[in-house]
């Protein structure tokens, strides 16, 4: 019965090179865009600068900071001059004059999980890098306070990793004990 | 100690962007807190010690000592736990401690197709729920591509603003509740019981409704929603009005709730908070004016905005938006357009039961949307709505596949949640309940 519809597997590997990786450049960083939002693709040792620069630019709200672990999945949209890391810290940033939103990827190794912190520019991304290496075991270097803030503080391992499984416990529905 | 002014003399409100602190000239003590959420050692206002750090933490000065509030405390809004550090009755820092409701949300949505995503993030802010689908949907969509029919977005704005109202009738109640005026509670409930059963019957459910999807809404307006709606709308005001004469007015209610918890624009933006807390400060941003989503921009309404930045302007925020609301869904009632209410396309729309008899096509597709779930092009967004909390973001990365390769969401009451302990220091304890109430946590949100 699933083979009945081999159209719809075509439609969807012709979109996937929909967001087109440019060699364009902004703040002396590449950028790429997916569906008409940029994303600028700093290096992980001169992100910190570009954090800068953004926040003098009237960038002056850091609305979220995550991570995705490309553990399963390696390929993806970058621009040429970016080499894919497993993980990648994604960060939002806002401007209200401008009226626009930019995002930041940056590619995290494996081998290396460490990343410095932008609390000195948005100290509201206290507890934001806080999930993250929580959840992801990315260490932010320069955090004042790097504690596990979801998970129990003697939890093992950091359950968003796709190699962290996503376990379940099997439900009894009929004849459970105690059931009338 | 030294207490903070307030309501001394209206300033004119800041121009967007040029962040100015209302009360920056009246004292000192107002300049020092511009730079105080950049400190990292022991004058920070937040303990930054782990669980068990804190639990041996002996202060050296003997006045002191560390207090546990929480997580059962009644006034912290389900399983917030606070850490505090106190000098007699003064907080001198305190910590917020979370994860009591977390469950793996958003590692649950990756093991979920895009059609039962809504139903895993409508559980997250439990008390706006229509918001984390709407922004789950708008993200969705815009990797997909596909603009939803008119009168899909309408009906999404009428059930986000519906529940916008009974959102914050929900903090009126909490709210007095938690500062003592237990009669508040009463009042609150009763009201937002009516808009939830408004909402029950168009969605089906009281809460997690599940009801805005990729590709549109759940099911069409049913019969006489339009007249229970204006009935609603037309009670509101009057209830309104019995909320302004238990509370607004009432000099308890000013003692307990002015100059508590003051934070200036500045602070509010640097911390990366949202919502009501943002624009008490006097600082007009809300996403519906300035980004505007859906039909926003053929609205008309008002954003409001504080002066003080204090406990009472959050209050009032949050108690004239639900005026704004109402303003909003009459417009929404003259406006909904007639039409499909969710997208026509087969890979991405089930069939309606009646094909499926008719079509082996429409069986087909239906098996396949339920079976495998449909396949979203690779690519990643981040779609953000304002919810009655702030600025609530969906953050979808995309293999191709059925599922989504991450989904995160931005929860408004997570990064607001940070302002707490700034909020609190030299503050009295007992004004720390008044302080968590007026952020308005919902612990769903912020644990996930």
């Amino acid at each position: 019965m699933t083979e009945i519809d081999p159209q719809e597997d075509n439609n969807a590997e012709t979109e996937t090179n929909s967001a087109i990786p440019s060699d364009q450049t902004m703040y002396e960083v590449p950028i790429s865009n997916s569906r008409g939002q940029t994303i600028l693709h700093p290096d992980r040792d001169q992100y910190l600068d570009t954090i800068k620069k953004l926040s003098e630019d009237g960038f002056k709200v850091c609305i979220d900071v995550t991570a995705v672990d490309y553990l399963e999945n390696p390929e993806r949209d970058l621009p040429n001059s970016i080499s894919p890391e497993r993980f990648e810290v994604v960060i939002n940033l806002l401007s209200h004059q401008k009226k626009e939103r930019l995002r930041l990827r940056i590619q995290v190794p494996e081998s290396d999980p460490v990343i410095s912190s932008i609390f000195d520019f948005y100290p509201g991304s206290e507890a934001l890098e806080r999930e993250v290496y929580d959840l992801f075991g990315i260490e932010f270097e320069g955090h004042p306070d790097p504690t596990r803030i979801l998970m129990p503080e003697n939890w093992n391992g950091h359950p968003l990793r796709k190699d962290y499984d996503a376990g379940a416990i099997p439900v009894q529905f009929k004849n459970a004990p105690g059931a009338g | 100690m030294t207490p903070v002014p307030y309501r001394s003399n209206l300033r004119m409100l800041p121009e967007l962007g040029e962040v100015t602190s209302m009360t920056q000239n009246e004292t000192t003590l107002e300049s020092e807190i511009a730079d105080r959420v950049f400190r990292r050692g022991e004058d920070s206002a937040i303990l930054r010690m782990s669980e068990s750090e804190i639990q041996a933490y002996k202060p050296q000065d003997d006045r002191r000592m560390v207090v546990n509030m929480g997580p059962q405390h009644p006034s912290t809004h389900g399983v917030l736990r606070l850490s505090l550090e106190m000098e007699g009755e003064t907080v001198i820092r305190s910590k917020p401690i979370i994860g009591y409701l977390h469950t793996g949300m958003e590692k649950t949505g990756e093991q979920l197709s895009y059609l039962q995503g809504a139903t895993n993030v409508t559980r997250m802010d439990y008390s706006s729920p229509l918001f984390s689908e709407l922004a789950f949907s708008l993200a969705t969509e815009k990797l997909l591509e596909i603009e939803v029919p008119e009168r899909a977005k309408w009906i999404r704005m009428l059930m986000c603003e519906l529940n916008r109202i009974s959102s914050h009738l929900l903090f009126q109640a909490t709210n007095g509740m938690d500062i003592g005026a237990v009669g508040a509670m009463i009042y609150g409930w009763r009201e937002r019981e009516e808009v939830l059963r408004l909402l029950e019957k168009i969605t089906g459910l009281r809460m997690n409704h599940n009801f805005i999807r990729p590709g549109g809404v759940a099911a069409d307006l049913p019969d006489g929603w339009r007249d229970d709606t204006l009935q609603i709308l037309s009670n509101l005001p009057e209830r309104l009005e019995d909320f302004d004469g238990l509370f607004t007015g009432q000099p308890i209610w000013h003692e307990r709730l002015q100059g508590v918890g003051v934070i200036n624009s500045e602070e509010c933006l640097a911390l990366g908070v949202t919502g009501p807390l943002l624009r008490s400060t006097g600082y007009a941003w809300d996403l519906r004016k300035d980004m505007p989503y859906l039909h926003y921009d053929q609205v008309d309404f008002d954003v409001l905005v504080g002066t003080y930045g204090d406990c009472f302007d959050r209050f009032a925020i949050r108690l004239n938006e639900i005026r704004e609301s109402i303003r909003i869904v009459y417009q929404i009632l003259e406006k909904m357009p007639s039409g499909d209410y969710r997208t026509q396309d087969k890979k991405i729309t089930p069939p309606p039961r009646t094909r499926i008899d008719e079509s082996m096509e429409a069986l087909i597709h239906h098996f396949k949307i339920f079976t495998e779930g449909f396949k979203v092009p690779a690519g990643e967004v981040y779609v953000a709505v304002e919810s009655p909390r702030g600025e609530l973001g969906c953050y979808i990365v995309s293999d191709g596949g059925p599922k989504p390769y991450r989904m995160h969401i931005r929860g408004p009451s997570f990064t607001n949640l940070q302002v707490l302990p700034h909020m609190l220091q030299n503050a009295l304890v007992a004004d720390a309940v008044a302080v968590i109430s007026t952020v308005d946590p919902i612990m769903g949100e912020v644990d996930r």
